[in-house]
This record gives structure tokens, C-alpha cells and sequence, in this order.
């Protein structure tokens, strides 16, 4: 399968983060088109394009927009989730960095499909950089009549806000995101109510990820026809792909959706001196794992689904047989430890308990009895938090005990480390010489 | 706990008629529409573990702890949140495994953290983590890592103790002080395990209501420092008590071990005080054996001495007799009803006098005849529960948040569900914007005015089905006010509610010690009210008083002035008086003091004969809160050697030669046999407004922590009170600097100025917190015109 660059097709182009760049490849051509429009005509084509929420639950975009009530009085508010933390994603903020007006541009359509005047671009606070050139995009779209009041002559109003996050994994969960916003204290809400119905300041909003709204100036403009060539029946169109890890050429790859790993794995250049593929992740340290088996599975969200896992954020990590699978299972944990919200139990306490009990493994500690007490606590955690952290941090452990149990049998014995020198799995070259 | 549905904006009117069937491990039910899984349970006797639920707070669904299995549903759902929905079949921990699992699971979390410090925890023996940690958990832990620490314990304030490390994050507390109490200081902090209760740096959770945390907390993490490692849980006897406080009226718990009170609690009153009480009343009872009279006394040469109860009551009964027809009579506002009813009945029959009053405070004629024509003896009229779905609720000369907490509480949840609360006031007040109140600007003194000129929006909302006036005591020291509060009432329909600030003065009310005023509203002067109660009381109707006494000012003027010849104070702090120097005077004046106290006051140091009496805890009794219910407490410790003010008059009486019921069960059954008065009722009273003051205008009110005498004893609670200062408008505060001398006609006090929503010309001082004593210090009362000075700075 060929690569389809779209967001990503004239990221050469040094100017692209400008007005004039993005215009000079037929940027706001389809706002132009959009704002001719019924809002409810592009609500229809977004849903008819089959397009799924690419933040990694994949829920179908069109129908989450259609959520919303007209009519009802109320303001509406569309929200950019850009505060991409997941470990190994990197994809929105290169998108945002690279190609802003093509947020912005669908920010604006976004919302007056949604009949909002007022949206809002999350932004993950530790990069600056894209926060600057989001900014910056606005700053320049608002110039050239793009955003505020009566754009192009539409009668639609909008006004877009750049907020900076500041450090908080939960708040890429949306409620948390919008108690962030508000200024609360980022904590995921009860749901229901649901956000397209009573989100933001308590008034109907819809929440999406940045490369999500960055399709949607190209569905507009090209059609449903044109984004249906693309991926299959139940993952149409293409993907932002973010290869990661031991691979000679790791970065962004842009291909139809159903594209393998293998096929990916060959344009990020194979692996680093030629080692096998221990196991690898389709999108984010929250989906369970696969190994080399599966490296010919199409990442659709129903092919992954049906190998045990989830495309997730469709931002692959593949680690070579260098790397412990305890230890990085013990480095999530850490992870999830570290930012959960403190909300609910399971995940609250059962990070904690996961992560003492890995570090002992990952230091030689581990007894069989506790590989089993690992698997009840992940069971206990799972579809018994709050929200979907929780379900993450029971992700890692079950899926490596699965395919890499005799690991975990070692680790009661002795240190990872003695069998997995850390040195050996670093991937800038020399450092284990040095 | 309080069984209701709290979910949803519905009213239960609502709900009642829209009934869904739904089947719960089997049983099927019916249940109001929007009711939640873990009500529902709870009615067929299902007790689903839980923490962070509380029926009176939001659902939060933190804890996890109530995981149950709904059919068609592939996670199992918190019970605490998950609405009930038509033909919805819900599995509990008793039909499901997987509800089963996931409790045991989470109960298995949250141990985790916990220490196992039970045996030294207050909470250890009346805790749900340790109870439901039996029923539900693990019978042994898998955890054998490292706890998480935090330094323990720290002060939420100075009342409540946090110990971290046993915190289970459920948010109880946190939503209690948001969403109950309106005081959202106190928040969760940090996250992860790392979370925490906590406030602001340096900041105290600053809420008159803090004590609640303490008693909701499902674990040991919120301790107060009155309670905190004094007692067992299961050595402590607990009895059901009312409060003495005030006039909200709460249901307390009052437990104590080896006849020492330890703690009270506020106990589960869904009409009154629902769940919760203020720290007044959970915190202020030392001085029930702080500073006690333990004997009786009789002056002799001049000092008083210590006396055998014979002789006392002797003295008294010979110094009451010689002055009978000329003995006034001063009832405490605290007095239970049947204390104030034996006062009431003894003045007209054994004292032959009417010369009596319970109103320890500003009073006026106006307020009498208010009192008489619209109060006394009728039946509640406004409750709480009408309150909560009033569509507007207005407040003349009464601030609740500190006048009676547990109006301000319901106002508040009142408010939130949609009542328009507005005040006419001079101070835009913390509390009044809890309520999300509105002021209606008037100075103290103007209410009168302002009552009659309220614009037509106003009238509008007050015309309302359901609309409700209430009027505080302080209405008495405003001309005019409470005729003009009774004039709308009866324009717009709003009904009126009266609100005292003390627990004894409605019943004292009813019970007849007020002059003009028999037991039940009954007008003196009305034959056929003379007549029952002379039949009651085994008298003839000749025998009681023939015309109306004196009270108020015009009683302690006649005691000081020579008019009356003896009298009898129960239970008075004549610094409370508005004019305390008057009232210091009547007792000096008179020629014979007979003083039946608790505490050595003012009275006692200047009375000829002290009977000591018992406090709430020694005997049984009733008050009347401000809706007219009756608050009915029993005796907690039954082997007092104590009598109630009843016992020791009708000991009084019997050395007088009469008769009188000195047993509350008597006192009721007599009072019982009397019953209701359906006769014509005094007319209310028609006053016109006085003129304005000029200049500058004092406001003032008693802060519900102030220099009060039942509050001694508590240092942890008085650091709880709020700082004493000069409230001013913010141009106002800006010329005078830090401090401000504040001067009335007796003197000055210089206090720090705040800047607050007043009106320009208004100055509010607490009228008895610590270093301003309004009556005394400055001979002033709210309405008083008074002079600011600059007072230099801090």
C-alpha cells in the first residue's frame, strides 16, 4: 500500500505554517465552499464519509456532531483536544506545528456545522512551539477575515481560543479537559450528562482531536467519494501514522487506513541493525501490545480490534528483542501512577499497587503468586474506574503476560537488567559505547 | 441516613406520579422515575457499600465502592449514580458475581493506603471502611509495598483535624463544604495517591459549619479537636437531644461516657435539620459543667452564702410573698417550654403579677402585640420543607447564617434549586450571597419603608403561591417594621414566618410569659380565655392578674424605679439587654432578687436568694423552633441531682402555699388539657415607620460564634469565629484606614475596618464578639446614629 499524504502532503514546504503557504496549496478553499452551505449538509457529509474520531477511540465523527441540539437556545462550543500525551504519540503536535492553518481551516468549518461561535484549542502546555504556530494561524486567519465576526460575508460569527495546558495526562480525557478549561481542577465528569449535550459551561460541545478537525477541510473540500477511496468500508480514509522506536526512520507516515505494519515498518526503513520485532503497540502505551505475528494485522480499527488490541492514536512503537518486556510494562505503569487523577479507586490505588509490585519484579523480586495478583488487579481496574485511564493502566500488564510470560518467570529470579543489558536497546547510536 | 432521591431537578411531586417498574436481585419494584440504583436498594433493605455517596450531596461515583451489574450493561455500573430506567433488572453484590468481585476489588484498593491504626482512630468501632471492609472485603491483604505517608495531623482549621494517610479520597467533605455549606475552601488536592484533602496555603477552612465534615467523613481522616482521642465509639452513650442554641430547632445526638458529655452530633431530622448543624451546636456545650452554681445561696449582711435547699427556697418563698401583686418577672430566651410555662403560671398565681417577659434583647410594644396577634399559639405555619420550594423568600432584619444557621442551609438548597431569596438589609452579606440573595437596600431603622415601597417586580415574586416573609427578632428595634411586614404578608399572600434567635422564645411565647399573653396565645384581657385558664389552673378566674403587666423596657424601668418590689430572673444575662445599664439597674433597684441560674452572672452577684438549676443534659424539656415544631428531648444524664427551673418554682410555690406542677410530664398534660385557643386574638399591630437617623447609622447582628456565655469553655471553637471588624462601603473604608473608632453615646471601640457591600452611610460592628460589645461599650443598637474616626493604623 502507497503512502497518501493529505494533512502531511506539502510538509515540505518550509512555509506551510503560514497563511500564504497553506493558501498556496489550496488551503480555505473549502471553508470558501463550506460556508455556502447548510450546516446540516456537512454534518451529513462528515457522517456519510465515515470518518472516526482519530484521538484513539475511533468514535464515528459525524454522528458525535449530530449529538448536539439545534435550536435549543443555548451556546454552542466546538473544543480541540491537542493535549497529546499519550506515551509514543507524536502526530497532532507535528500536525500543529507543520500544517496549522489545516486545524484552523477545519476548526472554522467544524463550528459552523455545529453552529458554535466560540471554539477552543487545548493545547498540551509542554510545546510551546505548537502553541505558537496555532496562535500564530489564528492571528493570520483572523486577519484575513477567516475567524470573527461575520466571515466572508456568512452572517457566522466565530472567535477561537488557544489554551494552554499545564501538565496533566487526565486532561486529554474530555470532561477533564473541559473542567481544565473552565479552571477547575482537570477531573473527568459524570457522565451522563454527555458533553454534546451539556459540556462546556454547561452548554452542548463537541470534543475532537486535532487531526480529526484537520480531515475535515479535505472531506469538504474533495468529497465523501474521494475519502471513501481511502481505507476500508468501517476505517475509511487515511491516517497520520507516527512510527516509533527502533526503527531507522522513525517519523510521520501518512497512508490509507488497512496499511500494515509491515508495509509501515519497510517506509520507516526496517529495523535498527536489522533485529527482530519483539512486539510493538498500534497506537499508544494504552493499547495492548502485539509482537511479530501480528505485523501483517490491516490497522483498521476493526482489524485491531479482532487481533486484541486497538489502533488506538495509530501511533506505533515497535521494540526490538533488546528491550525487557517488564520493564517497559513497569515504565507505563510509572506512568499511569504518576497521572492518575485521584478520582476513583481502582485506578488511583490499583496504579499504585501495580507499580510497586512490577518494580519488584523488574529487580528480581517477583513471585508466581503475584503474576496472578497482577492479573486480578488489572481485572479490577478495568471497567471499574472512572474513565478511561484506568482502563489504560490495566492494558500493559495481561497483554505482556500473554505472549512474554517466560519474562515475568525470569523476573521472580533474577534482575531484568542482567538478561537485558538497557545499555543495548538505546537508539542513538554510540551511547552504549560511550 | 436520610432515605430520599436526590437526583434530578424534579420535585418530588413529580416524581411520586411517574412511577417505573424496575427489578432488583429479583424483585421487582416500582420506583419514582430518576430514583438511583442505591435508593432503590436501600428500600428493599439492599445495603450496597458506598463512601462517596451521601444522600444529600451530587453523585460523584469517586469511590467505586457500590459496583453493580445491570442487565444489558458490559461494565458494572456505581449504584450511587446509575439512574433507574423502566424494566431496568439491577444485580447487587448479593445476586452477581461481578458485583460481588468488583466490591471485594475496590474494598481491596482502598485498604491498600489505609493504615492499620484503627485501635488508636476515633473513627474505630463506628466506621464504614472498617465495617464494610468485613462485609465486603478480603479476608486477608496481597499488599505487602509501602503505604503512602503525610505528616498528621494537619489543621483544616482549628476545630477539625485532617490525618491524610487515612483519607479515601470519597470527596464527602469537599462537596459538603461546596455544594451544603457554600464555603468551598476546602478542595482535593495533588493527584494520584498523592491526592489530598487540604486548603489554601495558610487559609483555614473558614465555615460555620465545619463540624459536618467531621461526622461524614466515611473514615478517620476528619477529626475535631474537642472529640479527637477522648473517647471510644462503643463506651459512649448516646441519647437523642434537641439543641439549645437557637431556634433552627436541629435533632442532635448527645453522647457521653461516666456522665461527661463527649461529643454531640447532628442527627437525621429530614423536616428540620436534615443531616447536618452548625458548630455552635455540635462544639458549644463545656459550659454544661464549665463555672456551675453547685448550691443554693441566700444573702445575709450583705454577702452571699452558701445555703441548705430548705432554706433557700424558704427565703425566696418569704421575699416573693411580701411583694406579691409587685414581682417582675425576667424568663431567659432559653428556657425549654415547659420551664418557661411553670414561670408563665407561677407569675399569675403565686406572684398575683403580669409583670413578666422572656425577651432578653430590643423589644417594643409593637413586637408585643406582633408576637401576640400573629405568633403565639398558632401552629407551624411555614416549615422548612415550605421554605425549600418557596419561589421567593424574603428576609427582614434577619441574617440567617448567623441567626439560625439551619435556615440559612436550607435557603441555600432552595436557592439552588431556584428561589429567589432577597433581604432587606444594609449589608450585602456572605451569607445572603450563599443563597445567591439579593439585597434590597435599607438602613437599619428603614426596613419599615422599605417594606412599603418594594417595587412592583418585587411585590410580584412575593405574590407568588408559596412566597414567604420572615422577620428576626432584630424587626422589634425597627418602628414600624413588623406592622409593615404584616400589612404585605397580607397583600401579597406570602406567609409570614417569625424567626427568634434563641431556642426558648417561641415556646416561651406560647407558654404565656410574655405579659398580656396567657399559655397559647390566650389574650389576658379575654374572659373566655381567663376562664379556661383559671380552670386549668385550679384558680378562679378572679385570681389571675386583672389587667395587662408590664414588659420590656417599661418592666425593668418599673423595677429600677421602685414600682415593683421583687425579681424573679431565670436564666438572664443583663448584658444581652439593649440597654444593659437599665437592666443592671432593675436589679440592683428592686428590693428583693430571687435568681434560679446555672452560671453566676450579673443577676446572681446582685441576688438575695441563687436556686441552681439544671442544665438541657439534666433534665427533660421541649422547644418550639422558629416554625412552631416542637423539639422534644429527654433527660441524658438521669441521675442528676440537679432540678429544672419547673421543679425548683414548684418547690417555691409550696413554701408560698400553693400548688404548681413541677414534673414535665405534668407541665405537658396540663398544658395538653388546655390546648389550642380558637378565641379572638390580639389585633396586629399599625405603626408607622420612624423617621431616618441622620448621619452615620450602625448595623449590627450577633455573629453565631461571639462572646456568648454557652460557647465557654471551647477555645477550638472560638478560634473558629470570625475576626471582629468594622464593616464599611468601600469609599467608606478607604478614608478611615485600618482601624476605625466607633462611638455611640456610652463610649467608643476601635476596630479594624473591612471593606465590605454596605450602604455608604452604615457601619456594621458584631453587636458581642470579642472587643465590641455594642450595648455595653457603646450604649448603641442597630439604628443608633453613631461617629467614625479614623483610628490610625493597624
Amino acid at each position: 500500500m502507497t503512502l497518501t499524504p493529505v494533512i502531511t502532503e506539502h510538509w515540505d514546504d518550509p512555509e506551510l505554517f503560514t497563511i500564504e503557504g497553506y493558501r498556496r496549496h489550496g488551503g480555505y478553499t473549502a471553508l470558501a465552499s463550506a460556508l455556502g452551505q447548510d450546516p446540516d449538509a456537512i454534518i451529513t457529509t462528515v457522517k456519510d464519509s465515515g470518518l472516526r474520531g482519530r484521538g484513539g477511540a475511533g468514535f464515528p465523527t459525524g454522528l458525535k456532531w449530530s449529538f448536539v441540539p439545534q435550536n435549543d437556545g443555548k451556546p454552542h462550543y466546538l473544543v480541540v483536544n491537542a493535549d497529546e500525551s499519550e506515551p509514543g504519540a507524536c502526530k497532532d503536535i507535528p500536525i500543529m506545528i507543520a500544517n496549522p492553518h489545516a486545524l484552523v481551516e477545519g476548526v472554522i468549518i467544524t463550528s459552523y456545522a455545529i453552529r458554535a461561535n466560540h471554539a477552543f484549542i487545548y493545547i498540551r502546555g509542554e510545546v510551546p512551539e505548537a502553541i505558537r504556530r496555532v496562535a500564530n494561524a489564528i492571528r493570520e486567519a483572523r486577519e484575513a477575515g477567516l475567524i470573527g465576526t461575520n466571515i466572508q460575508g456568512s452572517g457566522f460569527d466565530l472567535d477561537v481560543v488557544v489554551h494552554s495546558g499545564a501538565g496533566a495526562y487526565i486532561c486529554g480525557e474530555e470532561t477533564a479537559l473541559l473542567d481544565s478549561l473552565e479552571g477547575y481542577r482537570g477531573q473527568p465528569r459524570l457522565k451522563p450528562p454527555f458533553p454534546a449535550v451539556a459540556g462546556l459551561y454547561a452548554s452542548p460541545t463537541v470534543i475532537n482531536n486535532v487531526e480529526t478537525i484537520c480531515n475535515i477541510p479535505y472531506i469538504v473540500g474533495r468529497g465523501v467519494d474521494w475519502f471513501r477511496t481511502f481505507g476500508t468500508e468501517k476505517s475509511p480514509g487515511f491516517k497520520v501514522f507516527a512510527v516509533s522506536g527502533h526503527v531507522n526512520r522513525p517519523g510521520i507516515y501518512e497512508a490509507p487506513l488497512g496499511i500494515t505494519m509491515r508495509e509501515l515498518l519497510d517506509y520507516a526503513g526496517g529495523m535498527i541493525d536489522g533485529r527482530q520485532v519483539k512486539f510493538w503497540l498500534p497506537g499508544g502505551s494504552s493499547v495492548p501490545m502485539l509482537t511479530a505475528e501480528h505485523l501483517d494485522v490491516p490497522m483498521t480499527y476493526e482489524a485491531m480490534a479482532e487481533a486484541g488490541t486497538m489502533l488506538g492514536t495509530g501511533t506505533p512503537m515497535i521494540f526490538n528483542d533488546t528491550v525487557s518486556v517488564v520493564k517497559a510494562v513497569t515504565r507505563w505503569l510509572e506512568f499511569y501512577k504518576h497521572e492518575s487523577c485521584g478520582k476513583c479507586t481502582p485506578c488511583r490505588e490499583g496504579t499504585y499497587f501495580i507499580t510497586g509490585t512490577l518494580e519488584r519484579f523488574q529487580h528480581g523480586h517477583g513471585t508466581d503468586r503475584e503474576m496472578e495478583t497482577l492479573v486480578d488487579l488489572c481485572n479490577q481496574i478495568s471497567g471499574r474506574s472512572f474513565c478511561a485511564l484506568g482502563d489504560a493502566a490495566a492494558t500493559p500488564y495481561p497483554a505482556a503476560l500473554k505472549y512474554f510470560r517466560d519474562e515475568f518467570v525470569a523476573a521472580t529470579t533474577s534482575p531484568v537488567d542482567d538478561e537485558f543489558d538497557p545499555a543495548a536497546s538505546y537508539v542513538f547510536s554510540g551511547a552504549a559505547a560511550r | 441516613m436520610t432515605v430520599t432521591s436526590n437526583n434530578g431537578p424534579g420535585s418530588d411531586v413529580e416524581m411520586a406520579t411517574d412511577l417505573i417498574s424496575v427489578v432488583i436481585d429479583g424483585v421487582e419494584m416500582q420506583v419514582p422515575k430518576g430514583t438511583l440504583v442505591i435508593r432503590a436498594a436501600e428500600k428493599l433493605g439492599i445495603e450496597v457499600p458506598r463512601f462517596c455517596d451521601h444522600p444529600l450531596l451530587d453523585p460523584v461515583a469517586a469511590c467505586r465502592a457500590c459496583l453493580i451489574e445491570v442487565e444489558g450493561m458490559p461494565k458494572p455500573q456505581p449504584a450511587c449514580a446509575q439512574v433507574l430506567g423502566e424494566g431496568m433488572n439491577v444485580k447487587t453484590q448479593y445476586a452477581s458475581e461481578i458485583a460481588r468481585a468488583a466490591q471485594e476489588g475496590v474494598m481491596e484498593f482502598l485498604l491498600l493506603n489505609h493504615p492499620l491504626d484503627c485501635p488508636v482512630c476515633d473513627k474505630g468501632g463506628e466506621c464504614p471502611l472498617q465495617n464494610q471492609a468485613m462485609t465486603v472485603g478480603r479476608p486477608e491483604s496481597r499488599f505487602d509495598g509501602d503505604k503512602r505517608e503525610f505528616e498528621k495531623p494537619v489543621n483544616v482549621n482549628e476545630q477539625v483535624l485532617l490525618d491524610r494517610e487515612r483519607c479515601v479520597s470519597c470527596a464527602r467533605c469537599t462537596r459538603f463544604a461546596e455544594q451544603i455549606a457554600g464555603d468551598p475552601s476546602l478542595e482535593l488536592l495533588q493527584r494520584g495517591a498523592k491526592q489530598m484533602v487540604g486548603t489554601a496555603d495558610d487559609e483555614p477552612f473558614e465555615s460555620y459549619y465545619s463540624g459536618n465534615v467531621v461526622q461524614i467523613c466515611p473514615v478517620g481522616a476528619l477529626t475535631s479537636a474537642s472529640y479527637r482521642f477522648r473517647s471510644r465509639p462503643f463506651d459512649l452513650v448516646s441519647v437523642p437531644t434537641a439543641c439549645e442554641h437557637c431556634a433552627s430547632g436541629c435533632s442532635l445526638r448527645t453522647d457521653y461516657r461516666r456522665g461527661v458529655v463527649t461529643r454531640r452530633l447532628a442527627w437525621d431530622d429530614p423536616e428540620v435539620n436534615e443531616e447536618w448543624n452548625c458548630d455552635k451546636g455540635r462544639f458549644a456545650f463545656a459550659y454544661q459543667t464549665h463555672g456551675r452554681i453547685d448550691s443554693p445561696m441566700v444573702r445575709e449582711n450583705g454577702e452571699l452564702r452558701v445555703a441548705s435547699w430548705p432554706e433557700a427556697i424558704a427565703a425566696a418563698a418569704r421575699g416573693l410573698a411580701q411583694a406579691r401583686g409587685r414581682v417582675g418577672v425576667l424568663v431567659g430566651g432559653r428556657s425549654t417550654v415547659e420551664d418557661a410555662y411553670a414561670y408563665a403560671r407561677f407569675a399569675r398565681t403565686s406572684l398575683g403579677s403580669d409583670d413578666i417577659d422572656f425577651r432578653v434583647r430590643q423589644t417594643s410594644d409593637e413586637e408585643t402585640a406582633f408576637l401576640a396577634a400573629t405568633i403565639a399559639g398558632t401552629a407551624v405555619s411555614v416549615s422548612y420543607d415550605e421554605l425549600e420550594s418557596a419561589p421567593a423568600v424574603l428576609l427582614v432584619a434577619l441574617e440567617p447564617e448567623d441567626e439560625s444557621p439551619i435556615v440559612q442551609l436550607r435557603l441555600r438548597k432552595a436557592a439552588r434549586r431556584g428561589t429567589k431569596v432577597l433581604s432587606i438589609a444594609a449589608v450585602a452579606s456572605e451569607g445572603l450571597a450563599k443563597v445567591d440573595g439579593e439585597r434590597v437596600a435599607a438602613r437599619p431603622g428603614d426596613e419599615a419603608t422599605a417594606l412599603r415601597s418594594l417595587e412592583a417586580p418585587v411585590r410580584e415574586l412575593l405574590s407568588k403561591p408559596g412566597a414567604v416573609i420572615m422577620v428576626g427578632e432584630r424587626a422589634a428595634g425597627s418602628p414600624g417594621t413588623l406592622s409593615a411586614a404584616v400589612e404585605l404578608s397580607a397583600a401579597t399572600g406570602a406567609r409570614l414566618a417569625w424567626v427568634p434567635r434563641r431556642a426558648g422564645e417561641r415556646g416561651a411565647l406560647d407558654a404565656g410569659a410574655l405579659a398580656g399573653l396567657l399559655p397559647g396565645g390566650r389574650p389576658l384581657a379575654d374572659a373566655q380565655a381567663r376562664d379556661q385558664v383559671a380552670a386549668a389552673w385550679g384558680v378562679a378566674p378572679n385570681d389571675l392578674p386583672a389587667n395587662n403587666g408590664r414588659s420590656g423596657d417599661a418592666l425593668l424601668a418599673a423595677a429600677r424605679d421602685g414600682a415593683i418590689g421583687a425579681l424573679l430572673v431565670g436564666g438572664v444575662e443583663l448584658s444581652d439587654y439593649a440597654d444593659p445599664a437599665l437592666a443592671v439597674a432593675a436589679v440592683e433597684e428592686a428590693a428583693f432578687v430571687v435568681s434560679l441560674e446555672n452560671h453566676h452572672s450579673a443577676v446572681t452577684e446582685r441576688a438575695d436568694v441563687v436556686l441552681p438549676v439544671a442544665v438541657v443534659t439534666e433534665k427533660a424539656g421541649t422547644f418550639l423552633n422558629w416554625e412552631g415544631r416542637p423539639r422534644i428531648f429527654g433527660q441524658v444524664f438521669r441521675d442528676a441531682l440537679t432540678m429544672s427551673d419547673a421543679k425548683v418554682l414548684s418547690m417555691v410555690a409550696e413554701a408560698m402555699g400553693d400548688s404548681l406542677p413541677g414534673d414535665v410530664r405534668a407541665i405537658r398534660a396540663e398544658m395538653g388539657a388546655l390546648g389550642p385557643w380558637s378565641g379572638a386574638r390580639f389585633e396586629a399591630p399599625m405603626q408607622a415607620a420612624g423617621s431616618p437617623a441622620e448621619g452615620v447609622v450602625l448595623a449590627s447582628w450577633r455573629q453565631l460564634l461571639d462572646s456568648g456565655l454557652m460557647q465557654d469553655a471551647e477555645p477550638h471553637l472560638a478560634a473558629t469565629a470570625r475576626p471582629t471588624v468594622a464593616i464599611v462601603s468601600a469609599r467608606t473604608a478607604q478614608a478611615l484606614g485600618d482601624l476605625v473608632t466607633v462611638t455611640g453615646p456610652a463610649g467608643s471601640v476601635t476596630v479594624p475596618v473591612q471593606a465590605g457591600d454596605v450602604l455608604d452611610d452604615v457601619v456594621w460592628l458584631p453587636m458581642n464578639s470579642p472587643g465590641c460589645h455594642i450595648h455595653s461599650e457603646l450604649g448603641a443598637v442597630p439604628g443608633s446614629t453613631v461617629r467614625l474616626t479614623s483610628g490610625g493604623a493597624a
